[in-house]
């Protein structure tokens, strides 16, 4: 049985039901605890289990990473919780020199299973030190799990997997996407690790999304649509493992791609599934790759920048007409998924 | 205009000191209001409403060239130290005139003309960069300071231990200020650090290190004035840095012009500390120095400077909205200097 819950509603009772059938899952992270509730997705598990189990922590996130750490190989199962995913900088050392090698370097002795959820401001001038999508770093590690789900079913199915993985886990959240409705299964089923899923099906152009892209992908498909020109859409889900098999059967198919993501061309998530795409099937690409992602700037605050920061439909739209050989062909101005915004800052 | 600080350690006077709070005060409720009702400073921001006297009273003691780095509560340091208000509406505005030329908003301000050096909204990082500011200067021979503020919760982050560490063995001339506002978001700070025989251990903390340490009421400007007077000299005659705890109280909520009375903190524990009103006390203390009936009274003077920088605030609005927005063809210059070598 499914049925329609926000993103954030997802992440709340898959966090409920997952410390319902889990006693040593345990949240910790600042401020997990109050009226907000990191959005809401902690708030439920707060008002069930109390502060024995959902854990306001000192603003201190390289000890916490550590902490969390050393609690998961005493048989714990921490997540940890960053509403802001640019201060997982400071939780790196222990989250990638630690947790990411920690079962390869210790000879498979046993993992530290920790899960952590950064959420991605982004918009309304959050600006350079609180906008940043950071799935691509934390996918560079073997080691790590990263997903960045787009849908609230996968929201909660990711975060179901995340906590029954022996493998440390990244979920990286897009904040615009908190509000954001679909079915839901009401029971706990985890999403695999490494399985994409076709969120729109097309023919003449595939984009390669994750997140936030996902939705302004199908928006841009939605547009092209009405201009006769058919757009697949493929949500990896997860950044590491990779579903390379469903990118590059889809791209067979179709013979162009788009990808487009909200972090940075270089190095990134879109250059590594252009690497995929060029190892596994040059031949099948009528057209070059094309990368529809923020220009090599830190994000800026003042809007009209930021408006031309952030990669949106439209430019997918524009690059999916330029494969299919109608480039300069007119793109009506869509406002972002995040439009309306009001708050809290 | 901010007090004028100079070449020499400045001594202000108890009706600069108040005036300056004022102004801060009327800024900042006059940028929340237009913030909640016109939605059109598109960029969090974090008020200093009610801990003005951190600021006030600790760069008042600071000369035009010491150099100040704060957190991400930074526009009653960044007035205080001298920063140009309408730079830094316009900043909020997101337009080109601003002071960071709308790339950085409200937690990434400078005005290096007049020392504010810079704000980072990432919790404690500027507390080792101030360190090393004040290392370099010492270094090159310099009789310069550098404070820097930060709440009481950036003091949880490692980083605010490290840096101690390193400015103790080094002698850093540093003032590391930490506005303890009892609270981290919506977070009191007995959830986050042990509670000790002297309330919280910031002070006792520093002290470990070796560090000379004063925690004093944060609201009382004097204190908070002189206390830094006694910071820089201490810094100048080469005997290390110094921490100065500030017990202070934030008015409204973490981020954003509203109040979170009563839901994120207990109704009764926001009143009692708005009657500890810094700017309510410092005319207090102004009347108490002139007792005999003077004209005009402080609260004569206090009326008149509200009205003066409520219009100050206001004129800087209204420059900040007559002013361009940066354009998108320049969106990413400044993220690279010029090449080392030509190419």
């Amino acid at each position: 049985m499914s049925r329609t819950l926000t993103y954030w509603q997802a992440i709340a009772e898959g966090t409920v039901q997952a410390m319902e059938a889990d006693p040593s899952i345990l949240i910790a992270g600042q401020n997990v605890d109050d009226h907000k509730g990191s959005y809401g997705t902690t708030r439920p598990a707060f008002e069930r289990f109390g502060a024995q189990r959902v854990i306001d922590t000192p603003n201190s996130e390289n000890a916490v990473a550590g902490i969390c750490i050393g609690a998961a190989d005493q048989g714990l199962r921490p997540l940890v919780v960053h509403t802001r995913a640019d201060f997982m900088f400071l939780a790196m050392d222990a989250l990638i020199n630690l947790a990411s090698k920690w079962r390869y370097m210790y000879g498979d002795k046993g993992g530290v299973p920790v899960v952590m959820r950064g959420v991605v401001g982004r918009g309304w001038g959050q600006g350079a030190t609180h906008s940043q999508s950071l799935h691509a770093t934390f996918g560079h590690f073997p080691g790590l799990y990263v997903a960045a789900p787009a849908s609230p079913a996968d929201a909660k199915g990711l975060l179901a997997a995340a906590l029954q993985s022996d493998t440390p886990v990244v979920l990286m959240e897009n904040r615009s996407l908190y509000p954001i409705e679909g079915e839901v299964p009401e029971e706990l089923t985890p999403v695999p690790f490494g399985v994409g899923r076709l969120a729109r099906h097309g023919t003449d152009v595939t984009v390669v999304a994750a997140s936030l892209m996902v939705h302004e992908a199908e928006r841009a498909a939605d547009l092209l649509a009405r201009q006769g020109v058919s757009v697949e859409v493929v949500d990896v889900r997860s950044i590491r493992p990779l579903d390379e098999d469903l990118i590059c059967e889809s791209v067979a198919r179709t013979g162009r791609v788009v990808v487009a993501d909200t972090s940075w061309a270089r190095y990134g998530f879109s250059a590594e599934v252009a690497a995929v795409i060029a190892e596994r099937i040059p031949g099948e690409l009528r057209a070059p790759v094309r990368r529809i992602t923020p220009p090599d700037c830190p994000a800026p605050v003042s809007w009209p920048l930021e408006e031309a920061f952030h990669p949106s439909a439209a430019k997918i739209a524009e690059a999916c007409l330029d494969l299919v050989g109608s480039g300069g062909a007119t793109v009506p101005v869509l406002t972002g998924v995040d439009a309306g915004f009001s708050g809290p800052y | 205009m901010p007090i004028p600080n100079t070449t020499e350690d400045p001594v202000a006077h108890p009706a600069a000191l108040l005036r300056e709070m004022v102004r801060i005060r009327c800024v900042e409720e006059e940028l929340a209001d237009f913030y909640r009702d016109e939605q059109e400073m598109r960029t969090p921001v974090h008020f200093s409403v009610g801990q003005e006297a951190a600021a006030v009273g600790v760069c008042a003691a600071l000369r035009t060239d010491d150099l100040v780095y704060t957190g991400h509560r930074s526009h009653a340091a960044y007035l205080a130290k001298g920063g140009d208000l309408t730079g830094m509406v316009a900043e909020l505005y997101g337009k080109e005139t601003g002071c960071s030329n709308g790339r950085g908003g409200s937690v990434h301000l400078t005005d290096r003309s007049v020392g504010f050096a810079g704000s980072a909204a990432i919790l404690g990082e500027m507390i080792s960069v101030a360190t090393g500011a004040a290392w370099a200067l010492a270094k090159q021979g310099s009789s310069r300071v550098v404070v820097t503020f930060f709440g009481d919760g950036a003091s949880e982050e490692g980083v605010f231990h490290e840096s101690l560490n390193f400015a103790a063995v080094h002698r850093v001339p540093v003032v590391y200020v930490c506005e303890n506002n009892a609270y981290s978001i919506s977070s009191p700070l007995s959830a986050r650090q042990p509670a000790t025989s002297a309330g919280t251990g910031i002070t006792e903390r520093a002290r470990a290190y070796g560090i000379t340490a004063e925690r004093l009421d944060g609201n009382d400007v004097a204190l908070v004035h002189e206390a830094t007077r006694r910071a820089t000299a201490h810094c100048r005659a080469g005997r290390g840095p110094y921490v100065l705890e500030l017990d202070t109280y934030r008015w409204r909520e973490h981020v954003g012009p509203g109040y979170d009375t009563g839901i994120d903190r207990p109704e009764p524990e926001v009143e009692q500390w708005l009657e500890r009103c810094p700017v309510r006390r410092g005319t207090a203390a102004l009347h108490a120095s002139a007792p005999d009936a003077q004209e005009p009274t402080a609260e004569e003077r206090v009326a008149r400077w509200d009205a003066q920088f409520r219009d100050e605030a206001r004129r800087a609005v209204a420059a900040a909205k007559a002013a361009p927005y940066p354009t998108a063809d320049r969106l990413t210059d400044g993220a690279y200097g010029r090449p080392a070598v030509a190419n």
